[in-house]
């Protein structure tokens, strides 16, 4: 709305007054306990706090460069997917048969739903005058334990996702013990979704080192392995010609 | 000179009410840290836009060499990083500070949230608060996957089959994002531009109304 001062300066539409007001600080002296202007008081102590975070900030970002994986390549099924740190407690979620499979519409929409449901909802939750958390128990408790559900679905993620890792690192770490003489035979050769994993010479990538499989399994339980996949990494059904897995296998039991 | 200057635009635009409302506001005791140590809980809201506008400058700086297309992407952010003098820093504060963001405006949300500071008459601010939140949380989703690397591919398609799980709704927000079946060309595309230009600028005009908001309601009193 425009104020109609009858000594604006400028003639029409203009809200300028034609009364300057003094640019002046007001004292503080009369607002309750240490009040302190915002400007340039209190916004330099805002400031200095700014700086020590920011300090913290560019030591974290110079000892830790960001990370930067192989480029994208969607046919890599080795790769383990794993969303970014501040939605693990949510992926975690689906993880547990209770919220997955026929109770997906749970782990996806329902919980979650209700969960920020309510903290968006909180003010009309939580109507009382009380402010104080201890004297409002209901709402303080309802927080404390979503806060304790969201930690531990987070640590349970990056548990469950460095146990995988460490896993798949075993048979990461037969790399360097591979033989690099070790020449694999022709049946092997053939089998490129074998050689995907565990590397062209058997030497083993994500997938274990496989030079001296014979020593561990014998060949009925190797067919087995092949056939059947072995959790967590191994897939089942990769080769589909019996005659091919029996050769293969019998061939692989060989090698001690 | 510069006191001439201020006269001279004052005297046409009337500028000091609106400067001496910036600049007079009251910070009461029990808010700084200065005179409470404890009082540091209530810097979280303010650090949260500071670490914001960090990512504002760096993401900035970040569009000069990023190419959004799946052939280049994941190449321009290589040569920034190994090749373009300080573009490891640049990237790494982005790359951080989209953490600390998160980390920051949670525990400003538990100070409101423990200072029983979202009751009345605060309750629009508290909303526009969680807006917030979800905003940079979407900031968070789309911006993983513009290096276009194993780790941005990967947690992005799981997250786009989490989202076409939810029942009715799901496949068309699974479309809307991926713009097509597969995750590519397309969906890098309008990561980009809703990580560029749709949320900041959502992001902009909810942190407007909070500050507004906080101004014209003042810091929630002592408890």
């Amino acid at each position: 709305m425009a104020k109609h001062d009858k000594d604006a300066t400028f003639v029409g539409d203009s809200r300028i007054s034609a009364k300057r007001i003094p640019n002046i600080a007001p004292s503080y002296s009369d607002f309750p306990g240490k009040s302190e202007p915002f400007w340039p008081n209190f916004l330099l102590k805002e400031w200095m706090v700014a700086a020590v975070c920011l300090v913290g900030f560019l030591i974290l970002t110079v000892s830790h460069p960001s990370p930067l994986t192989d480029k994208a390549n969607p046919n890599d099924t080795s790769f383990v997917p794993l969303p970014d740190w501040y939605f693990l407690f949510l992926y975690q979620l689906l993880k547990y048969p209770w919220a997955s499979g026929d109770w997906v519409v749970l782990g996806t929409i329902i919980i979650p739903a209700v969960a920020f449901g309510a903290m968006v909802l909180a003010p009309w939750l939580d109507k009382g005058k009380e402010r104080r958390a201890k004297k409002r128990p209901v709402a303080t408790g309802l927080m404390l334990v979503s806060l304790v559900g969201i930690f531990y679905l987070t640590w349970a993620a990056d548990h469950e996702h460095s146990l995988h890792h460490s896993s798949n690192q075993a048979g990461g770490g037969a790399v360097a013990s591979g033989d690099p003489n070790f020449k694999p035979d022709e049946i092997w050769t053939k089998q490129t979704s074998c050689m995907g994993c565990h590397g062209n010479n058997m030497e083993g990538m994500v997938g274990p080192n496989l030079q001296k499989i014979g020593s561990k399994y014998s060949a009925e339980e190797i067919e087995g392995i092949i056939k059947n996949g072995k959790p967590p990494g191994m897939p089942a059904g990769l080769i589909k010609d019996e005659a091919e897995i029996k050769k293969l296998a019998e061939y692989m039991a060989g090698l001690k | 000179m510069i006191q001439k200057m201020y006269d001279w635009v004052d005297e046409r635009l009337n500028v000091t009410p609106m400067w001496r409302d910036l600049a007079d506001h009251e910070v009461p005791e029990h808010v700084n840290p200065a005179h409470h140590f404890s009082a540091f809980v209530y810097c979280f809201g303010g650090l949260t836009f500071f670490i914001t506008v960090i990512q504002i400058l760096s993401g900035m700086f970040l569009t000069m060499y990023y190419v959004p297309d799946i052939v280049n992407a994941y190449e321009s952010v290589k040569y920034l990083q190994n090749e373009v003098a300080f573009g490891v820093i640049v990237r790494g504060m982005h790359h951080w500070g989209a953490s600390l963001v998160i980390v920051m405006m949670f525990l400003h949300t538990l100070r409101v949230f423990f200072t029983g500071s979202y009751k009345k008459p605060r309750e629009l601010n508290w909303v526009v608060g969680m807006l917030i939140f979800f905003v940079m949380l979407g900031l968070g989703f789309t911006g993983y996957l513009l290096p276009w690397d194993n780790t941005a591919y990967f947690a992005t398609k799981v997250g786009l089959e989490i989202a076409n799980s939810v029942p009715l709704i799901g496949p068309y927000i699974k479309t809307l994002l991926t713009g097509g079946d597969i995750v590519g060309a397309q969906t890098l595309s309008r990561f980009f531009a809703i990580h560029v230009f749709f949320l900041p600028g959502a992001l902009l005009g909810l942190l407007a109304g909070h500050f507004i908001m906080i101004r014209a309601q003042g810091i929630s009193g002592p408890l």
